[in-house]
């Protein structure tokens, strides 16, 4: 800051007349402004714009890349059942993981926001943990409780008289896996959102409804909820995208396996792009998520700006 | 004789209230035991396993849940000795500094910018800021492997520090707005007449008073480029510019003897970092994030 005052004050005096018009255009307040958005706008342009038109070129080239093919690599995605395995396996995925993150964020917001305030603080910071720990990491701990010959939940599962569970092996329960540890990893942030949106519930509502003798299912169908449409529909279209595009989880824990079941778009275009080497069919793989990662970025962008209205 | 029938029935109603309550107060304990219990765990698993000697891992005949062979510190010992454990860590560190701070410099700018200096199409600029912020990094992982490439920065922790922000800034610039746009404008207008130019108001006036919202968006890019695995594991192969996410994940795991307890070990001296900022900061950072996402 003191270097930008000594720059600016040592500038004037070599010729004054253009100078001082120079200097009335760079002290203008747009100026300014579209000077402070530089460093912003070189990143966005360079590093998210940029790669993202370039997807869509390398998406039409052949695996050397040395020839234009037009949307052959997606024809050829359209023709290859694994690709369909991983279409179904993204879009199952992200809904049941999300409707699990759901339930368990409203319960447990609900249940802390019930119990005495002074204990609130400390049980909520005991549920942020996993959601603190890097993903990558804690499904390493995962894994490890998945291992097939140590797995210490199936020791558990032993120990109360129940069948031992083929966890990673089997492609319907590696897919459960998968699931569990996502819903894992995300339910906290659920949890904070919905708890900062019950905290700002007026508390006369439920006084009122009180008095009118509604019960807590009442109270819950015709208060809580209603008034925490707009955040419920933030948190589940914003986890969407990011459960839809999830790559750590998978890629640690199955890889995408057993026999490709659990792939995800962002698992199965790193398989083919950068572990077997054919990039542009990699790129086309990835572009896949982009039709539905802009529909609901379009549904958020609507809500967020009608919301910034009301304000 | 009509007030004490009335009088009859609104106790009955208080006692069905306090009997209601603490059903309800039960209901969340037992909610809130069994949540806390499924959350953590893991972790704990974890940390048995990493205390555990090698011995007692490979013994199927014990209960995996207690340690019953005595604790051993020897894992965490070898990592820092024996492995490239401390290399990761450092570049880790030194790459999530430097993003950290390029974050900073880029979103506090530019969200002041477009909380205070109305130029043409700062608006769509803020939308298009949100939108990016919406760009998951598994799409754009494919070009950038070409783009860094083409830079010569495969295979180097540069190339990370390069990439991060785009995962970061978004967000951090839209939090400083928020966070921005609530300061009083009689403050800034003060502040003018008193001869201060933009940036000596930006940085005597608007960082400390939205100080709560720079350190929430400090942790966010904090958490953001410490968790990172995606782009790592694509562009880094060597273990000298290795990160701890990649290298724990990847190289910890390759060595032939038995090494669960010393990749546990691993998982959580990686993510031990980020669980002390937050177990000190937490608040600051919730207080952020709901503001972000409620203010929007």
């Amino acid at each position: 800051m003191a270097t930008a005052a000594e720059l600016s004050s040592l500038a004037p005096p070599t010729r004054s007349q253009p100078v001082s018009r120079w200097r009335k255009f760079i002290g203008r307040k747009s100026t300014v402004g579209v000077l402070m958005c530089v460093p912003l706008l070189a990143l966005v342009f360079g590093l998210v714009a940029y790669p993202a038109a370039y997807a869509m070129f390398l998406a039409m080239l052949n695996k050397a890349e040395t020839e234009f093919v037009g949307l052959d690599n997606f024809f050829f995605l359209f023709k290859r059942d694994t690709f369909w395995m991983v279409v179904r396996q993204s879009v199952m995925f992200a809904l049941v993981a999300v409707l699990f993150k759901v339930l368990i964020g409203l319960i447990a917001a609900h249940a802390i926001n019930t119990i005495p305030a002074k204990g609130q603080r400390k049980w909520r910071g005991m549920m942020l943990v996993p959601w603190v720990i890097p993903p990558a990491l804690s499904t390493l701990g995962w894994w490890w409780l998945f291992e097939p010959t140590y797995s210490a939940l199936n020791w558990l599962l032993t120990a109360i008289g129940a069948d031992t569970i083929p966890w990673l092996s089997d492609g319907f329960w590696a897919r459960v896996s998968v699931i569990l540890v996502n819903v894992w990893v995300g339910a906290p942030f659920f949890l904070i959102m919905y708890l900062a949106a019950l905290k700002s519930i007026p508390e006369d509502l439920y006084e009122a409804a009180a008095i009118d003798g509604a019960n807590g299912w009442q109270r819950l169908f015709h208060i809580t909820l209603p008034m925490m449409r707009n955040i419920i529909a933030i948190t589940v279209l914003f986890s969407i995208i990011v459960t839809f595009a999830n790559f750590d989880i998978v890629r640690v824990l199955t890889q995408g396996g057993p026999r490709n079941s659990t792939h995800l778009f962002a698992t199965y275009a790193f398989r083919v792009g950068i572990e077997s080497g054919d990039i542009p069919l990699g790129a086309a793989v990835s572009l896949f998520m982009f039709p539905v990662l802009a529909i609901l970025a379009f549904i958020i962008l609507r809500n967020v700006r009608r919301r910034a209205m009301e304000l | 004789m009509a007030s004490t029938g009335n009088m009859n029935s609104e106790t009955a109603a208080a006692r069905s209230r306090t009997r209601d309550r603490r059903w309800a107060l039960i209901m969340a304990y037992a909610c809130l035991l069994l949540f806390v219990v499924f959350f953590l765990f893991p972790p704990f698993y974890m940390l048995l396993t990493s205390l555990k000697t090698n011995r007692e891992i490979a013994s199927l005949s014990t209960n995996p849940w207690i340690i019953e062979m005595g604790v051993t510190f020897t894992h965490y010992i070898d990592l820092l000795t024996k492995t490239a454990f401390p290399t990761y860590f450092l570049n880790t560190a030194i790459v999530t500094l430097c993003v950290v701070a390029i974050t900073m410099v880029f979103s506090v700018l530019a969200a002041y910018a477009l909380s205070r200096l109305k130029f043409w199409g700062a608006g769509v600029l803020a939308t298009g800021i949100f939108l990016t912020y919406l760009v998951p990094d598994t799409l754009l992982f494919i070009p950038l492997f070409k783009i860094i490439g083409g830079l010569g920065l495969l295979n180097s922790k540069w190339s990370l520090v390069l990439i991060y922000p785009t995962l970061t800034v978004p967000f951090c610039t839209w939090i400083m707005i928020g966070y921005f746009s609530s300061i009083p404008r009689e403050l800034d207008e003060a502040a003018l007449i008193d001869g201060a130019n933009h940036m000596q108001m930006l940085l005597k006036v608007f960082v400390p008073v939205a100080l709560p919202g720079i350190i929430a968006a400090m942790i966010f890019a904090f958490t953001v480029s410490w968790a990172a695995f995606l782009y790592p594991l694509a562009y880094i192969y060597s273990d000298s510019e290795m990160v701890l996410t990649v290298g724990t994940v990847t190289t910890l795991i390759k060595g032939d003897v038995f090494h669960w307890g010393g990749l546990m070990a691993g998982a959580l001296l990686a993510a031990a970092p980020p669980v002390i900022i937050y177990a000190f900061l937490m608040d600051y950072y919730i207080a952020g994030l709901t503001s972000g996402a409620t203010k929007g």
